[in-house]
């Protein structure tokens, strides 16, 4: 591992040295493609981020692909009802990896106002892995955007070896998560037990 | 437009097997309603629609409403003999209602630019004998309304075109509109709960605390 110091002397000269992993890093953290999906009100606000005004393509996550094979990222923006749930995980299972995902807003994060809803999934972190978590109701375009600075971070922290290495890295875990079925009255199986772990709360 | 009296008056003219009556309203906006038995409703509904004096060619809204089984109260001004002096008492009456569902379809006319006419029909109970005749054939927009009573009420439309559940999904058992529905229990993570949230929530606290 080249030290930081030498590596900054080294630059001056114009000579550039880096490791495999800062490059597929860096190159992977500039070019956050986000799936074009929008639940609910969030999504306004998802297109007004991407829009001039607030003009995501400074953060090179400008192109929203119409398709799940051509992105890396989810933005569950919005309320995911029940009868939603189910297809919102088949499209995350049908991006490649790598891939991340952002639950916009307090609906994706917890049901937000419809919480106590028979018809509402109490947040997408039941069913998939979530990286970054905005609250609002819904969350401003400044908010989006820094959320995705912050999954930028996230993966340039990333090792590609190692036991803390990503999930598309790992062959023991598994690629896909399943896709819950329509119950009589909710999703079979409500959650998945292998994801969503709720503190237990001291009463 | 006419008054609903005298709608009333020429549909039992026009209808003579008809049962019609007017729903009071105490609101107020004090919005009257007419309504006809589920059996003859189709018949008068299609009166309205075709009649050239009302013309109701436009059916704006659909809407469901369960009535459980209750004991209704109501006051009643007596006039009593107390001590051989008249005097006035208010009475309470308590009436048993028969659970029910009721649908009530608001009426326009375009051509003629007048109403509301309020429709209402009900079924028999919320059990078993939930049938009600579609007003779908006489008005097209009400095709998507009428799909949503009966997934969220339970309502069955005879004369329906595609009469499917149209917000919950088809494996779905239960009406979630109705006042007696229960919600399924997932309230295992509540971080805030209050009120009914917390009686629900209870039940998942750990027997002991975790330290």
């Amino acid at each position: 591992m080249i030290e930081e110091g030498l590596k900054s002397e080294l630059q001056k000269q114009g000579v550039y040295v880096t490791t495999l992993e800062g490059l597929y890093n860096w190159g992977r953290a500039n070019s956050v493609w986000p799936l074009t999906f929008g639940l609910a009100c969030c999504a306004i606000e998802m297109m007004a981020a991407s829009m001039a005004r607030f003009d995501l393509a400074r953060f090179g996550a400008e192109v929203f692909r119409p398709s799940p094979r051509q992105a890396d990222l989810m933005i569950v923006a919005g309320t995911v009802t029940k009868k939603m749930a189910p297809l919102v995980v088949r499209l995350y299972n049908q991006m490649p990896e790598p891939k991340y995902l952002i639950a916009m807003g307090s609906c994706a994060i917890s049901g937000g106002p419809f919480k106590q809803g028979y018809n509402v999934l109490k947040g997408i972190d039941r069913l998939l892995p979530v990286d970054v978590a905005i609250p609002g109701c819904p969350p401003r375009p400044e908010a989006l955007i820094h959320a995705i600075m912050t999954l930028q971070e996230k993966i340039l922290a990333q090792k590609l070896t190692g036991p803390d290495r990503p999930r598309h890295l790992d062959a023991a875990v598994p690629g896909e998560f399943p896709v819950p079925a329509y119950g009589a009255d909710d999703l079979e199986p409500p959650k998945n037990p292998e994801l969503f772990h709720p503190p237990l709360l001291k009463r | 437009m006419e008054t609903l009296e005298q709608i009333k008056a020429r549909l039992e003219k026009t209808l003579p097997l008809t049962k019609l009556d007017i729903v009071p309203n105490d609101c107020p906006a004090g919005e009257r309603s007419l309504r006809a038995a589920a059996v003859s409703a189709f018949a008068v509904a299609r009166f309205l629609r075709d009649d050239p004096q009302l013309k109701l060619d436009y059916c704006s809204n659909v809407t469901g409403i369960d009535w459980p089984q209750a004991t209704v109260k109501t006051k009643v001004k007596k006039k009593v003999l107390v001590a051989g002096v008249e005097k006035e008492i208010e009475e309470t009456i308590e009436t048993l209602r028969s659970g029910h569902l009721e649908v009530v379809y608001h009426l326009y006319s375009m051509e003629l630019k007048h109403g509301p006419v309020v429709l209402r029909m009900s079924t028999d109970n919320r059990a078993d004998h939930t049938r009600l005749p579609s007003l779908t054939p006489l008005w097209r927009g009400a095709e998507l309304q009428e799909r949503e009573i009966f997934d969220l009420y339970g309502v069955i439309f005879e004369g329906h075109p595609d009469l499917r559940r149209l917000l919950m999904w088809d494996e779905f058992v239960g009406f979630p509109m109705r006042r007696d529905y229960v919600a399924p229990d997932d309230f295992e993570y509540e971080p805030t709960p209050h009120d009914k949230v917390l009686e629900a929530a209870k039940k998942h606290y750990p027997a002991e605390a975790p330290v």
